[in-house]
C-alpha cells in the first residue's frame, strides 16, 4: 500500500515536471498561461496570450519535454530489465552494444552528407541490426548463455566504436562536430515529428515489459530455481532482451547516446521500493523521466543561449547522489 | 499419482551419466537416492522435472510424458526444492512463496484471494507463518529451506523432488525438515523423491532407496536392504558398522575406515604413504 502511495507520489511528481518545465526557457511563461494553452488544444478557449507564446509552449518546449520523458522511461525500464535478466548490477540498457551500433548509423549518415532526416531510422536500424547480431552469436543451439551474450555484447561494441572512430577520422571539421554533439546525446533537435515515430515503439515496449514483472523477479532467484516454479527461461529471456533492445533503439535514434540514467535510475529505485518489479519497473520508468526532463532542462538554460550536452550532466548530478545513497542504504538495494 | 521412469539414459557428452535407470514412485512414498558423488544423484532429479531431456528413455507422470508438457503444465505437478542457494535480495518470506503460484497465473493474472490463501496454508504447513513479513535475507539457514519448501508446496504439485536438504543445517533442523517431509508424503499424500548424504537418515526417512554407481542402479528396494555393509564397501569404499538404536531401532551407519586398491587405510597408514606430512615439505626448503 505504501509502495502504491509511493508511485501515485511519483505520477503527480511527472506532471508538476512537465508543467513547471514548459514555464522555464529564455521566455519565462507563467503556470497558468502554460495550463490554458495546453487546454486549448482541446477544448475552446479564447487566446489570452501572445501567438509566440503559442508556438513556444506547443512546437518548441512541449515535443522537447515529451522525448525527455519517454526516452527516460525507456532507459530506465530496459536498463531495469536488463539488470534483472543478466543479475548483474553493472548491466545497463547499453549491454547488448545497442548505442554502438545506432552511433555507428547516425555517424554514418552524417560522413555521407544524406539528409538530416535518416539519421534516426538509420541510427535505429544499425541498433537493431546490432542486437541480431549479438544474439545469434550468443546462441548455441536452443540455449542463450547470459555470459556469452554480456560478452558478445560487448565485443561488438567496441568493433562498432571503432567504425565510429574510423568515420570519424574520415570526416571533416563540421561533420566531426556534429558526429561528437550527436554521440553525448541531447535533445536540442527535438520535433513533433521525432516524438511521434518514438511513442508507439517506447509506449508499447514499455507497456510489454511492466507485464512480465513476475517473471523479472522470479529470475532474480536464478536461472534453475525460475525453471523450478514454471518460468520458460529461454523464450522469457529472449523476449525481454528483443522488448528492453527496442525500446533502447528507440531512445538512441532519438537523441543520441545518453549514459547514466539506465544504470543509476532502477539502483536508485530498487533503494526506495525494494526488488519486486511489479513497483520497481514503473517506479523506475516515472523518476527516469523526471530525472531526464528535470536534467534537460538545466543542460538547454544554465549557459544559455548555448546548449549543454545532456550526458555530461546526468553524470555530473546523478553520479554523486547515487554514490550517497549507495552507502547509506545498500544492503536493500539486494545487489 | 504414480511417477515412472522407463529405460532412461542421459548423457552430458560422450559418456553416460545415467544409464538405464528404472523405477516408479506412488503417493505416500518417500524414494532416497543415495551414492557416492558424481554418480548422478542430482542429474537424475533433473531429468524428472524436464530441466534436462534425457538421451533416451522417457518419465511418465500419470502416464503423460513429462516432454510433452510445458514448463507451467510440468510445476504444477512437480515441485522442487533445490540445494541450499542464499538469496541477495529482500524479497519478503510472503513474496518468495507467492512466486510458487505462478505456474498458476495467466500474462495478466493478479493474485487473488485463493492465491493468498494457498500461500497461508503453506507457510503454516511449513510452520513459518509467523515471519512471513520477514525478508528471506535476515532469516536463518533452516527458516529460508522451510520458505522454500513453501514455495514448492504453493505449486501444489503431487510430487516433490528434494536435492540435499539437509545440507548445512545444524541436526536440529535436519531433523525438523525430514519429519516435515515424512508428515507431507503421510499426510498430504505427496509422492517424494530426495537426495540425501547421510546413510543413516536417508535409511530413517524412506521407504525405497536406490542405490546409484556411475549412473547405474546398484541396488533398488527397503532401505534396510539396500543400505547394507557389503554395498556401501562395494560403492563408496568404506568399511562400516552398522548398528540400531535403542531408543526408535533406527538404522545407525557408523563409517570405520576407507578402503584402497582392496587394502584397508588405518590413520596411520594414510598418513605416510598417501599424504605426506606438511613437516615433510618444510624440512626440504633450502
Amino acid at each position: 500500500m505504501k509502495k502504491k502511495l509511493f508511485l501515485i507520489f511519483l505520477g503527480l511528481g511527472l506532471l508538476l515536471t512537465l508543467l513547471t518545465t514548459l514555464t522555464i526557457g529564455p521566455v519565462r511563461i507563467n503556470v497558468l498561461t502554460v495550463v490554458k494553452i495546453l487546454c486549448s488544444v482541446i477544448i475552446d478557449i479564447s487566446q489570452t496570450w501572445p501567438d509566440n507564446f503559442q508556438d513556444i509552449i506547443l512546437n518548441v518546449r512541449l515535443p522537447r519535454i515529451l522525448l525527455g520523458i519517454l526516452v527516460g522511461c525507456a532507459l530506465s525500464v530496459s536498463g531495469c530489465s536488463m539488470q534483472a535478466l543478466f543479475r548483474n548490477p553493472m548491466a545497463s540498457p547499453y549491454v547488448c552494444g545497442v548505442a554502438s551500433g545506432g552511433a555507428f548509423g547516425a555517424s554514418l549518415v552524417i560522413v555521407l552528407n544524406a539528409s538530416q532526416s535518416l539519421i534516426m531510422p538509420v541510427a535505429f536500424f544499425f541498433s537493431l541490426v546490432t542486437i541480431f547480431v549479438v544474439y545469434y552469436v550468443a546462441k548455441t543451439g536452443s540455449k542463450v548463455s547470459s555470459e556469452t551474450l554480456l560478452l558478445s555484447g560487448i565485443a561488438l561494441s567496441l568493433f562498432f566504436s571503432a567504425a565510429t572512430s574510423f568515420l570519424q577520422y574520415l570526416a571533416e571539421e563540421g561533420e566531426l562536430r556534429q558526429i561528437i554533439f550527436w554521440l553525448m546525446g541531447g535533445f536540442w533537435a527535438s520535433s513533433w515529428s521525432k516524438v511521434k515515430i518514438v511513442i508507439p515503439v517506447i509506449l508499447s515496449g514499455t507497456i510489454c515489459l511492466l507485464f512480465f514483472y513476475k517473471e523479472l523477479n522470479i529470475l532474480l532467484l536464478g536461472e534453475e530455481q525460475a525453471q523450478d516454479v514454471g518460468v520458460n527461461v529461454e523464450k522469457t529471456r529472449k523476449i525481454i532482451l528483443v522488448l528492453a533492445a527496442l525500446v533502447t533503439a528507440g531512445a538512441v535514434a532519438a537523441c543520441g547516446v545518453i549514459g547514466f540514467i539506465g544504470l543509476i535510475i532502477p539502483h536508485i529505485m530498487r533503494i526506495f521500493v525494494g526488488p519486486d518489479h511489479r513497483i520497481l519497473l514503473p517506479a523506475s520508468c516515472l523518476c527516469g523521466s523526471i530525472f531526464l526532463v528535470w536534467i534537460d532542462t538545466f543542460a538547454r538554460t544554465l549557459i544559455s543561449p548555448t546548449e549543454l550536452p545532456v550526458g555530461i550532466i546526468t553524470a555530473m548530478i546523478g553520479v554523486p547522489f547515487f554514490l550517497l545513497l549507495l552507502r547509506k542504504r545498500k544492503k536493500l538495494s539486494g545487489f | 499419482m504414480e511417477l515412472k521412469i522407463l529405460d532412461l539414459s542421459f548423457s552430458y557428452n560422450s559418456a553416460k551419466t545415467l544409464d538405464g535407470i528404472v523405477l516408479n514412485i506412488k503417493e505416500r512414498e518417500i524414494l532416497c537416492i543415495i551414492g557416492p558423488n558424481g554418480s548422478g544423484k542430482t542429474t537424475l532429479l533433473k531429468c524428472m522435472n524436464k530441466k534436462l531431456k534425457p538421451t533416451t528413455g522417457t518419465v511418465l507422470v500419470n502416464d503423460i510424458n513429462i516432454l510433452q508438457m510445458d514448463r507451467k503444465e510440468v510445476a504444477k505437478n512437480i515441485g522442487v526444492v533445490p540445494q541450499v542457494s542464499t538469496v541477495s535480495f529482500p524479497f519478503t518470506v510472503h513474496d518468495l512463496v507467492m512466486m510458487g503460484r505462478y505456474s498458476h497465473k495467466g500474462r495478466f493474472d493478479t493474485e487473488n484471494e485463493n492465491d493468498r490463501a494457498v500461500v497461508y496454508q503453506c507457510l503454516a504447513r511449513t510452520g513459518i507463518a509467523h515471519m512471513a513479513d520477514r525478508f528471506i535475507t535476515e532469516i536463518s539457514g533452516g527458516e529460508y529451506q522451510k520458505a522454500i519448501i513453501a514455495r514448492a508446496l504453493a505449486q501444489q504439485p503431487e510430487i516433490l523432488l528434494l536435492d540435499e536438504v539437509t545440507l548445512h543445517l545444524d541436526i536440529n533442523h535436519q531433523i525438523e525438515i525430514l519429519e516435515l517431509v515424512k508428515a507431507l508424503s503421510e499426510e498430504d499424500n505427496l509422492a517424494i523423491v530426495m537426495v540425501l548424504h547421510d546413510l543413516s537418515l536417508a535409511a530413517r526417512y524412506s521407504t525405497k532407496t536406490i542405490m546409484l554407481q556411475k549412473g547405474r542402479i546398484f541396488a533398488y528396494g527397503r532401505p534396510e536392504n539396500v543400505i547394507s555393509i557389503e554395498n556401501i564397501k562395494d560403492i563408496y569404499d568404506i568399511e562400516v558398522e552398522i548398528g540400531r538404536s535403542s531408543k526408535g531401532n533406527y538404522l545407525n551407519v557408523i563409517p570405520l575406515s576407507i578402503i584402497r586398491n582392496g587394502d584397508e587405510i588405518t590413520s596411520a597408514t594414510m598418513h605416510h604413504s598417501f599424504r605426506p606430512p606438511l613437516s615433510d615439505l618444510k624440512s626440504q626448503k633450502p
